[in-house]
């Protein structure tokens, strides 16, 4: 068997991985080895590249290789390992971005490296879509990481005209691509990366905090496309199927978060969601009344209760009283009180992210229940705990048409016999909507950081 | 030429169907470890990178080809490292109960 054909077969081997890796992530006992399962098969991929010959010869600069690499490691592992869990989203889009930013320099030097031999018109496309999905998903996320890690405003950012320059911004992308296919001038393609690179920053501003992180996963699934194009473009099959499972599954699962918020998904791109706060909403705030008690106060609804169910939200991760939550919940399963969590699709800041953030506190996902669940528990329910949520649990997406979260899918806390409803302040959530289940006659609001109240709860509840 | 082409075309349209089989099963409360894990995945640019900075010719090639082995790198080592982090919490209720639960019905 010759080299050649033996690399083939072990990139052949990793392809399979990461089929299968991606498998075992649809169940959470065979999830983690799923991931070892990729990773064991990158490093296969990885090791016998090595070995492979370009141009006829063995790579060159195996030294400089080995040096990238190793900076790669330093820096990835320790930021990997240590930020902390409600920065992930970030972490993501961070990591999602570099390798878009890779793609687009494969296509970039591959394009060098062949323009001399007069390259087919599709091997020019190739490049030249590798480079402007790369570059697109490289800024997007570097914009969608500043907000997130509220380096700017997580508001959408809108001026006046920007559909239109946006539109300009993109119409001049593609002529750059049509030019170039005619005339293969290497200058024009510098521009191209340039004019790429704002159009990436251009499509991320007017999309709000509440959207980045469907917003990632569409840049996750380009950056897979952009290295199916490299893959077209290095002639890789294990490029192609890799970066095509990853854009395939990912244009599948933004589409499966859009409808979780009950929106399509050009609604969630193009609408500059949450830029307008409904003034009524703002403005009628002083005048309604709200109930608010202490701890103590829910100590004792708690005594009467048989059956609990929390809805928690970011503002749970924020206070980081994951732990003191758990607590709570096996105090009260002590004193023989069911106890269930609600989880709102997206709830957190990714679909699944509370999820992650629970488990991190040693919840066993057995309690955890999906919304539907949730919702007809929640229908012979007594307590209904809202920690740190807000959006997930808006009547308005229900009653009011004229909201902009109308239609999203809700956990119907007020179903619920009484519902507590643990909140920092009266301001609104993420997206940016007054909550009318704050009025709720059944709802007892209290004030404070989740942390805090949590933790004279745990104190009431064992006390009596 | 055309040949090879349509091969990779054909390898694409597959991949994609795969792709979309494979998620269609995946329950909500994986859904962010999934996008974390395909993140890492993409990661195989680095399997390309490599090529390119190994055939670079140029001190341009060497230099974009230097950045992308970077840049790859910290996608693919960041990737699976952030995603096994999260799988590791993922924990069923309490594992003994579980066991014992094993032993009486065997």
């Amino acid at each position: 068997m010759s080299r050649g054909t033996l690399i083939d077969l072990l990139y052949l081997f990793s392809a399979t991985t990461f089929v299968l890796a991606l498998k075992g992530l649809g169940s959470p006992k065979r999830a983690r080895m799923g991931n070892g399962l990729a990773a064991f098969g990158m490093l296969v991929a990885v090791v016998a590249t090595f070995f492979k010959y370009v141009d006829g010869h063995a790579l060159h600069h195996v030294n400089l290789i080995l040096l990238a690499m190793f900076i790669g490691v330093i820096v990835a592992v320790p930021t990997a390992r240590f930020v902390q869990m409600t920065a992930m989203p970030q972490l993501v889009a961070i990591f999602n971005g570099v390798g878009g930013g890779a793609a687009s320099l494969v296509s970039i030097t591959e394009f060098v490296h062949i323009k001399s031999t007069n390259p087919a018109t599709y091997v020019t496309l190739e490049v030249l879509l590798g480079v402007l999905i790369g570059t697109v998903s490289f800024s997007g996320s570097a914009i969608a990481f500043a907000k997130l890690q509220e380096l700017m405003t997580g508001r959408p950012v809108t001026y006046p005209g920007q559909q239109i320059i946006n539109a300009i911004v993109g119409v001049a992308a593609l002529g750059l691509i049509v030019t170039i296919l005619v005339q293969g001038s290497t200058m024009l393609l510098w521009i191209l990366l340039i004019v790429s690179f704002i159009l990436g920053i251009a499509f991320v501003l007017p999309i709000g905090g509440a959207d980045v992180p469907v917003l990632i996963s569409l840049l996750n699934a380009f950056t897979g496309l952009a290295v199916a194009a490299s893959g077209f473009t290095l002639g890789s099959n294990l490029l192609i199927v890799a970066g095509t499972l990853v854009g395939a599954s990912g244009i599948l699962l933004t589409r499966l978060m859009s409808k979780a918020m009950g929106r399509s998904l050009s609604n969630v791109l193009f609408s500059a969601f949450g830029s307008v706060i409904t003034a009524s909403g703002a403005s009628g705030t002083d005048t309604r009344s709200v109930r608010s008690g202490s701890p103590e106060d829910v100590g004792v609804l708690l005594s009467f209760a048989s059956k609990v169910v929390i809805i928690p939200g970011y503002g749970l991760a924020v206070a980081q009283a994951q732990h003191v939550l758990r607590e709570l919940a096996e105090v009260l399963e002590g004193k023989g009180i069911e106890v269930f969590y609600a989880i709102h699709p997206v709830a957190g800041r990714m679909p699944g992210h509370m999820n992650v953030l629970l488990a991190e506190a040693n919840v066993p996902y057995e309690d955890l229940l999906e919304m539907d669940e949730a919702n007809s528990e929640l229908q012979t329910a007594d307590i209904a705990i809202v920690v740190g949520a807000n959006d997930t649990v808006n009547p308005a997406a229900v009653n009011d048409p004229t909201s902009p979260i109308y239609g999203m899918p809700i956990i119907h806390a007020d179903l619920a016999e009484n519902v507590v409803f643990m909140k920092r302040s009266m301001r609104p959530g993420f997206a940016g909507i007054d909550n009318e289940l704050l009025y709720n006659p059944k709802t007892l609001l209290v004030f404070g950081d989740a942390k805090d109240t949590l933790t004279k709860l745990v104190a009431v509840v064992k006390a009596s | 030429m055309t040949n090879v082409l349509l091969q990779y075309a054909t390898v694409l349209v597959l991949s994609a169907f795969v792709g979309v089989e494979i998620i269609a099963k995946v329950p909500s409360i994986l859904h962010t470890p999934l996008m974390s894990g395909s993140n890492a995945i993409h990661g195989v640019i680095l399997v390309g990178s490599m090529l390119i900075l190994g055939a670079a010719n140029t001190h341009l090639e060497e230099v974009l080809g230097f950045l992308a082995v970077i840049l790859a790198t910290l996608n693919v080592v960041g990737g699976f490292v952030v995603t096994d982090r999260m799988l590791e919490m993922f924990k069923g209720r309490k594992p003994q109960a579980k066991a014992k639960t094993d032993e009486v019905a065997k």
